[in-house]
């Protein structure tokens, strides 16, 4: 990791910034009606996705891309299962099925609606060659639409698997946090259309209370493998913009356990390749010893 | 508030530590693969191609080596030429290929290149034209600098641009990806040289191509060996193929190579047999690299077993 190094994505340089703003998705709420899949897509006129059957539970959308901005993901899970769920979340101590009212279900469903994290230090953000990705003033990610042209870049730099490329079109689209509803204080359509408020939204630091106080609720009510999801300000992403309550492990819900912005460490990338560069140009000049003439 | 629980026991290192299916959604990829098409890896090659010629022409002419010069900025100046029109049948708008000069970005290797490329490939073209037509020597030693001094970015910026992904086979690799892409330019650009250049002239070109080779092959197996289970798609499936195609296409060039010094009578042959292995074994572990980068992104237990990795050594750190 460089020390010192500022990625362009952590300072966004507004004079008048606005507080920043984000969601906190309490999956432990979520009834899976993707309400928040079908605004989504409505309010930003978003091409239609194939109609296929997935196999996977009631999961026909199966991922963040292009023409998914909002994914609702449907887990079953019976009981050993939910044995190990319970030892990852927050009652390390206190073995499943003893200490909570009735114990445990021998069967739950998981589900969680997955947005874009505008990260502090956006991978998808640093390593865009256009510009065509920037910070908003209220500290969120957005790719403009007239400048991006399809380098793809960001695409595997995102840690989470969020934007990707639009095929027909060519260039690259994900969340923008309904850039153009919060211009007009509006909030975003997604946590508007849900109706059992598992998406939230509000300034970053009124997320981060609400998340809080909630783990305590559902801790109280011994739901098991509870546990906060969102990079911390000391994370590997510098802190994200969307915050979650989730009831299993993040990979069992298709998000990484421990995500790090591919920028923190580009220097060491560089130097990397200038000791590769230097062996390049010695090699050459050593080729030449001795055959002047 | 931290990515991951701060204790407790993770079920997807419990037992054996390999990575259970179980512990992903439905055994989807968490990141999302590459766009790239195949261009991508072919400009690797002949950005690497031009990068190392643009390295030997000026010596071989300092060295009284005019015509492994020619050979050399002839080479230099077609591979030069191919990869513009390569990045930018790439993109996804290529009539927008100018907007990747709107900005500079040390963060993005692609926005570095860019302006790498952008100076690189007139200097490089300028130089072989000026050379052609045997006017203005000054100007044409000055483009031939301009385009040595930024070859060695050429050679190992790709590198570079590969490994700052989330893909963790390309990711975790960086400390090794730039020396196996700098020793690629070099043997390709020797091996090149070699084959166009008349005989009497080549041995740099062919010592050139050998350090190069040896760097490739030492530099692979450093970067499998650090990368370890990691390294799978190197080991097993399409990648894999293309992995050992590389490795023996540049040992038997580099076998080839050093039976054929002197390059006379049937070591002519040798040597030539020899350069074509080498400019090929430089291409496929291009390729090799390229493709594993998918099969590493499509399976999400690349991605979670160095996390959950780190968080192990974390909360170890934390209790001891």
């Amino acid at each position: 990791m460089s020390a010192g190094f500022t990625a362009p994505s952590a300072t966004s340089g507004y004079d008048d910034a606005q507080p920043r703003m984000g969601f906190f998705t309490d999956t432990s709420v979520c009834i899976g009606c993707k309400a928040c899949e079908v605004a989504c897509k409505e309010w930003n006129d978003i091409p239609a996705t194939l109609f296929e059957f997935s196999g996977k539970s009631y999961d026909n959308t199966v991922g963040l891309g292009a023409d998914v901005w909002r994914h609702v993901a449907f887990i079953e899970q019976r009981v050993p299962r939910i044995q190990e769920a319970a030892l990852s979340g927050v009652f390390t101590e206190e073995r499943p099925g003893e200490g909570g009212e009735g114990g445990l279900a021998d069967f739950r469903w998981l589900m969680s609606s997955d947005v874009c994290k505008h990260c502090t230090t956006a991978s998808c953000l640093d390593v865009c060659p256009t510009g065509a990705l920037f910070k908003t003033e209220f500290a969120t990610v957005v790719v403009q639409e007239d400048i991006c042209n399809g380098c793809g870049y960001c695409i595997p730099a995102c840690p989470y698997g969020v934007i990707d490329q639009r095929k027909d079109d060519g260039r690259a689209w994900k969340c923008t946090l309904c850039y153009d509803r919060l211009k007009g204080d509006l909030e975003p359509a997604c946590a508007k259309a849900c109706p059992t408020d598992s998406i939230n939204f509000g300034p970053l630091e009124a997320m981060e209370r609400m998340a809080a106080e909630r783990l305590d609720t559902v801790m109280a009510a011994h739901v098991p493998g509870a546990q906060l999801y969102g990079d911390g300000p000391s994370g590997g992403m510098d802190g994200v913009g969307s915050l979650f309550l989730l009831l299993d492990q993040p990979e069992v819900y298709g998000l990484p356990p421990d995500p790090v912005a591919v920028t923190k460490h580009v220097g060491q990338l560089w130097r990397a390749a200038a000791v590769a560069g230097a062996a390049l140009v010695g090699a050459a000049v050593a080729s030449f010893a001795g055959v002047r003439r | 508030m931290s990515g991951a629980p701060v204790s407790g026991v993770s079920p997807a290192l419990a037992g054996d530590g390999r990575v259970q299916t179980s512990d992903s959604y439905y055994g989807l990829p968490i990141i999302n693969e590459p766009v790239w098409t195949w261009e991508i890896p072919v400009y690797f090659f002949t950005g690497g191609l031009a990068a190392g010629s643009a390295l030997l022409a000026p010596l071989a002419d300092r060295s009284g080596l005019g015509e492994l010069a020619q050979a050399a900025r002839r080479v230099g100046a077609a591979a030069a030429l191919a990869s513009p029109p390569l990045l930018i049948a790439d993109l996804g708008r290529p009539e927008r290929f100018h907007h990747m000069l709107r900005i500079v970005r040390p963060t993005s290797p692609m926005s570095v290149g860019s302006w790498v490329l952008a100076v690189f490939v007139p200097a490089q073209l300028g130089g072989a034209l000026l050379a052609e037509l045997d006017i203005l020597p000054g100007l044409r030693r000055l483009a031939e600098s301009v385009a040595a001094a930024l070859a060695p970015v050429m050679g190992t910026y790709t590198a570079v641009l590969f490994a700052n992904t989330s893909v963790p086979i390309w990711h975790e690799a960086r400390t090794e990806l730039p020396l196996i892409f700098a020793g690629g330019s070099a043997a390709s650009a020797g091996a090149a040289a070699l084959l166009v250049a008349p005989v009497d002239q080549t041995e740099p070109a062919r010592r050139f191509a050998l350090l190069g080779g040896l760097a490739e092959l030492v530099g692979t197996q450093l970067m499998q060996r650090r990368l370890d289970e990691l390294a799978e798609p190197y080991q097993e499936g399409e990648a894999s193929t293309w992995s050992h195609r590389a490795t023996g296409l540049t040992v038997a060039g580099s076998v080839l190579l050093g039976l054929g010094r002197g390059g006379r009578g049937s070591r002519r042959g040798l040597a030539l047999a020899g350069a074509a292995s080498m400019l090929a074994g430089a291409m496929c572990e291009r390729w090799a690299v390229y493709r594993a980068g998918f099969a590493s992104a499509r399976d999400p237990k690349y991605t979670v077993k160095p996390q959950r990795e780190r968080i192990e050594r974390m909360n170890g750190s934390d209790s001891g």
